[in-house]
C-alpha cells in the first residue's frame, strides 16, 4: 500500500506541476466566461436594422402595427417596388385588401436578404395588427385592448413536482442545461484524461523504465498508482474550475451599478415580489439577474455534484482502465494505439449523442437502458438526475447504475491489468484486441 | 562459501517456445557470477524470474536459504534491466528519490544515500538537470547508482557497460569489484566476453532455454582447452612434426603444437632441450571464453546473429 501511495504522489505532483496544467486550469474558466459573454455582448451589438415600406391600401393596420427594436414600420405615400430602395427603405411589405373570411397572402421584397427570425417576428406582428384591429372592430375599446396585452406578459409557467406532501418548483430547462453540461464535461474529461493515461502507460513503457518499476512493485500497482493519481488531478481540475467560476461570477456582481445590485438584494429577500415599501419598479435587469439565480437555485446542487463526482470517478475508472491496457501493448509506433484505441473511443462517443437526446427526453426506454450499462451511464445518466431523484430516476435505478458501474469498473480494471503485466514486459510484437483478450482470459506468468 | 542463490530445475514456457527450460544451478555469496548467452536464449526469462517478475511454471528459487517471495524478496535485490530507462522529464534527483523509496527505503535514508553516491561518482550537479539533458553513459551511470542504492544483496546488471567510455566503466568496474567485496553478489549478463573474463569467477552458458556450461573462469577453460602450447625459440627451421606433437603453425619466432594424445607437456619440452632448441618461452595456449561461446552456441543451432564481440 505505501509503495501504490508513492506512485499516485508521483503521477500527481509530476502532473499539477507542469505549466500545461495551470495555465489550462486557470485559463479556462476565462475562456468559458469570456465566451459567453463575448457572444452575448455580439448578439445585441451585431442585429441588423429595418426599415419597412407598407403598402396598405386600405389602411387596416396602419394603427395597430407596432414597431419593434429591430424593425421600424412606416406607411409612406409614393412607394413602390421599383423605388423604395432609392427611398431610403430596406424592405417593402405589400399588403392584400384584407378578408377576414379567407386567409391572404402578404408579399415582402427586400434588397437584402432576410433571417428567418426576423421573418417570423414581421409575421407575428402583422398578425397581431390583425387581431387587434379585428377585436376592435368587434367593439373592444382600445385601453381594455393594452391592459388585456399587458396582462398576458406577466403571466408564467411555473411547473412544480409533488413529492409526498412537499411539492418543489421545477424547470426543465435548468435540467436540460445541467444534464447537457455535466454529461458533455464528462465526455471530454474521458477523453482527456483517458489518453492522459495511455500516454503515461506507454512513456513508461517505451522509456523501459517499466522494467525497473515492476522489478519493485508488481503491474497492477504500477497500473492502479497512475490511474489513481491521474485521477486525482482531474478532480483538483474540477474543484478548481468550481471555485473560480463562482468567485469571478461573485466579483463580476460588484461590477453591476449600486441601484441594481440594491434591487437584486430586496428581490431575493422578498422572494421575487417588488414590495409596497416603496422601492417602485425592480428595473429589468435586476429581474433578469434574480430570475437566473432563483432558476439555478431550484435545482438540487448537492445530489447533482455528488452523482457528477461519482459518475466522472466510475467512468473515468471504468475507460481509464482500459486505456492503460491499451498504452501498455503499444510499440515505439503511436499509429498503433490509434487503431487500437478505437473501441474504447466509439462507445464514448455514443454515449454522447445518445445524452444529448436524453437531455430533452430523461424517460424513454433508450435513456433507462443507456443509463443503466456501464458504457454509457456516467454521461446518460448525469443527463436524467438533472431532471430529478425520485421524479425523473427513481431510486432503486440510481442505485442499481451505481452499482453496475462500479461492477463494471472493477470489471475493466482486472481485465485490463491480466492485459497491461503482459503488453508492459512485450517488445517488439504488434498487438490487436483478439491477442490482449486472450492475454486477459489465459494463465500468464 | 554460502550459497545465496539456488535455482532448482526452474521451467518457463511460453505459448509458442520453453524459454526456460529444466536450468539450475547455484551462486555464491560475494562472486561475481556470468550469465552468458545469446540473444533469446532465456537469459532475459531467467532474470525476471529472479527479480519476481514472472513467476516460473515449475521449479524453485532459494534466495539466502529461503525460498523466493517476491514481495518481500524485491528489497533484496538490484535490478538493471539490458534496456534501461527513466522519466525523461523527471529532475534526476527526484527520480532518483523516488526510485529509492519504491525498494522501501525512507525519505531521508534515500536522500542520504544518493547524496553519497552522487559525491563518490562526481554526480552532484545533476541533481536538479532531467534525464533528457544527459547522454546515454551518463544515464547508465546514474541507472547504476539507483540499482544499488537500496544495498542490495544480490545485484543483477544485464550489459551495465554499454555506452560507456573506458573511463567511466573503469570506475563503474571498480564499484563492482567494492560491492562485492562487500559481501555483496553480483549476477553479470552480457555479450561481451572478455569482460567476462576479466571480472567473473563463475559463468553459466544457457542456449535455446538449457544451461549447456556451468563452472569457474578457470576450469571452463581447462575443460576446453586443446593441449596447445606456444614454443618461442631463436631458430623455427628444424622443427619437424613428431610422435610427441603435430605442428599447427609457425610465426615470428613461435611454433605453435599439439600434444599427441598419450603424452604431456613436460615431454615436449624435454624434446626441445634434447634437440638443442633454445627457449625462449613456453606456454599453454587455453582457448577464449569468445572461442568457446561460439563453439558451444553454434553447435547447438542457435543464432548468434546479434552476438558482438568487439
Amino acid at each position: 500500500m505505501h509503495k501504490i501511495w508513492l506512485i499516485i504522489q508521483r503521477e500527481y505532483t509530476t502532473r499539477v506541476k507542469n505549466k500545461r496544467f495551470l495555465l489550462v486550469t486557470f485559463l479556462m474558466p476565462l475562456l468559458i466566461i469570456g465566451l459567453i459573454f463575448g457572444s452575448a455582448y455580439l448578439s445585441t451589438k451585431g442585429t441588423e436594422h429595418r426599415k419597412i415600406a407598407v403598402i396598405d391600401p386600405n389602411g387596416y393596420i396602419k394603427t395597430s402595427l407596432k414597431n419593434t427594436s429591430q424593425i421600424d414600420f412606416e406607411f409612406p405615400d409614393n412607394v413602390d417596388t421599383t423605388n423604395y430602395g432609392s427611398k431610403g427603405y430596406t424592405d417593402i411589405l405589400i399588403l392584400p385588401k384584407f378578408d377576414s373570411k379567407q386567409k391572404s397572402n402578404y408579399i415582402l421584397r427586400s434588397k437584402k436578404s432576410m433571417g428567418l427570425m426576423m421573418q417570423n417576428s414581421i409575421s407575428e406582428k402583422i398578425n397581431s395588427a390583425i387581431e387587434d384591429q379585428m377585436l376592435q372592430e368587434a367593439g373592444i375599446r382600445q385601453n381594455v385592448l393594452d391592459s388585456i396585452h399587458k396582462a398576458s406578459q406577466y403571466a408564467e409557467l411555473k411547473a412544480y413536482e409533488d413529492k409526498g406532501n412537499a411539492s418543489k418548483e421545477s424547470n426543465a430547462g435548468l435540467a436540460m442545461g445541467i444534464g447537457y453540461a455535466s454529461g458533455f464535461l464528462i465526455y471530454l474529461t474521458l477523453f482527456i484524461y483517458g489518453t492522459m493515461v495511455m500516454r503515461g502507460v506507454m512513456e513508461e513503457k517505451t522509456n523501459r523504465i517499466a522494467e525497473v518499476i515492476i522489478s519493485s512493485v508488481k503491474p497492477f500497482e504500477l497500473m492502479l498508482g497512475k490511474i489513481i493519481g491521474i485521477g486525482a488531478v482531474g478532480l483538483t481540475q474540477f474543484a478548481l474550475w468550481i471555485i473560480l467560476i463562482t468567485s469571478l461570477t461573485s466579483f463580476g456582481m460588484h461590477f453591476l451599478p449600486t441601484d441594481i445590485q440594491n434591487q437584486v438584494t430586496t428581490l431575493q429577500q422578498s422572494n421575487g415580489q417588488m414590495g409596497a415599501a416603496g422601492m417602485g419598479q425592480a428595473s429589468e435587469t435586476a429581474m433578469r439577474i434574480y430570475n437566473m439565480q432563483h432558476t439555478i437555485s431550484t435545482a438540487n446542487w448537492p445530489l447533482i455534484i455528488g452523482c457528477f463526482v461519482f459518475y466522472f470517478l466510475g467512468g473515468y475508472l471504468f475507460y481509464s482502465a482500459l486505456f492503460a491496457a491499451v498504452g501498455s501493448v503499444v510499440n515505439e509506433d503511436p499509429q498503433d494505439a490509434q487503431s487500437l484505441v478505437f473501441p474504447i473511443t466509439m462507445p464514448i462517443i455514443i454515449s454522447y449523442l445518445i445524452t444529448n437526446m436524453v437531455t430533452q427526453n430523461p424517460n424513454t426506454p433508450l435513456a433507462f437502458w443507456a443509463s443503466m450499462i456501464p458504457l454509457s451511464s456516467p454521461m446518460v445518466m448525469m443527463a436524467r438526475v438533472a431532471y430529478g431523484v425520485p421524479s425523473a430516476v427513481t431510486y432503486w435505478e440510481l442505485a442499481l447504475s451505481m452499482s453496475l458501474l462500479i461492477g463494471g469498473f472493477l470489471f475493466t480494471t482486472w481485465l485490463s491489468g491480466k492485459i497491461y503485466r503482459t503488453g508492459i514486459l512485450m517488445y517488439g510484437k504488434k498487438v490487436n484486441w483478439k491477442t490482449m483478450i486472450k492475454w486477459a482470459f489465459t494463465k500468464q506468468f | 562459501m554460502d550459497t545465496i542463490l539456488s535455482l532448482q530445475h526452474l521451467k518457463k514456457y511460453y505459448a509458442t517456445q520453453k524459454a526456460v527450460d529444466d536450468i539450475s544451478f547455484d551462486i555464491q555469496k560475494g562472486s561475481i557470477f556470468g550469465l552468458l548467452g545469446p540473444n533469446g536464449a532465456g537469459k532475459t526469462t531467467l532474470l525476471r524470474m529472479i527479480t519476481g517478475i514472472f513467476y516460473p511454471d515449475e521449479g524453485q528459487i532459494i534466495l539466502d536459504g529461503q525460498p523466493f517471495k517476491p514481495s518481500e524478496d524485491i528489497a533484496k535485490i538490484g535490478y538493471m534491466p539490458e534496456e534501461r530507462g527513466m522519466y525523461k522529464k523527471m529532475k534526476i534527483g527526484e527520480q532518483a528519490l523516488y526510485l529509492a523509496q519504491l525498494k522501501g527505503l525512507s525519505k531521508a535514508e534515500a536522500t542520504e544515500r544518493i547524496v553519497y553516491w552522487f559525491k563518490k561518482l562526481e554526480m552532484e550537479s545533476w541533481w536538479n538537470k532531467k534525464v533528457e539533458d544527459l547522454s546515454k553513459g551518463m544515464s547508465q551511470k546514474l541507472q547504476f547508482v539507483i540499482t544499488v542504492l537500496h544495498e542490495p544483496k544480490l545485484i543483477i546488471l544485464d550489459e551495465p557497460f554499454s555506452g560507456l567510455d573506458p573511463l567511466n566503466a573503469n570506475l563503474i568496474k571498480d564499484e563492482i569489484y567494492g560491492l562485492a567485496k562487500k559481501g555483496a553478489t553480483i549476477i553479470f549478463s552480457t555479450h561481451r566476453m572478455e569482460q567476462v573474463e576479466e571480472i567473473c569467477d563463475h559463468i553459466v552458458l544457457v542456449n535455446l532455454g538449457k544451461k549447456i556450461l556451468d563452472g569457474s573462469v578457470a576450469e571452463v577453460k581447462q575443460m576446453f582447452k586443446e593441449n596447445i602450447f606456444a614454443i618461442e625459440t631463436k631458430h623455427l627451421e628444424n622443427i619437424i612434426d613428431n610422435p610427441i606433437y603435430t605442428i599447427i603453425r609457425k610465426e615470428n619466432n613461435k611454433v605453435y603444437v599439439k600434444i599427441n594424445e598419450g603424452h604431456d607437456s613436460n615431454q615436449v619440452l624435454s624434446h626441445f632441450i634434447e634437440n638443442k632448441h633454445e627457449i625462449v618461452s613456453y606456454n599453454e595456449l587455453l582457448p577464449s571464453l569468445n572461442d568457446i561461446f561460439i563453439k558451444l552456441v553454434e553447435s547447438t543451432h542457435a543464432t548468434t546473429r546479434a552476438f558482438q564481440n568487439s
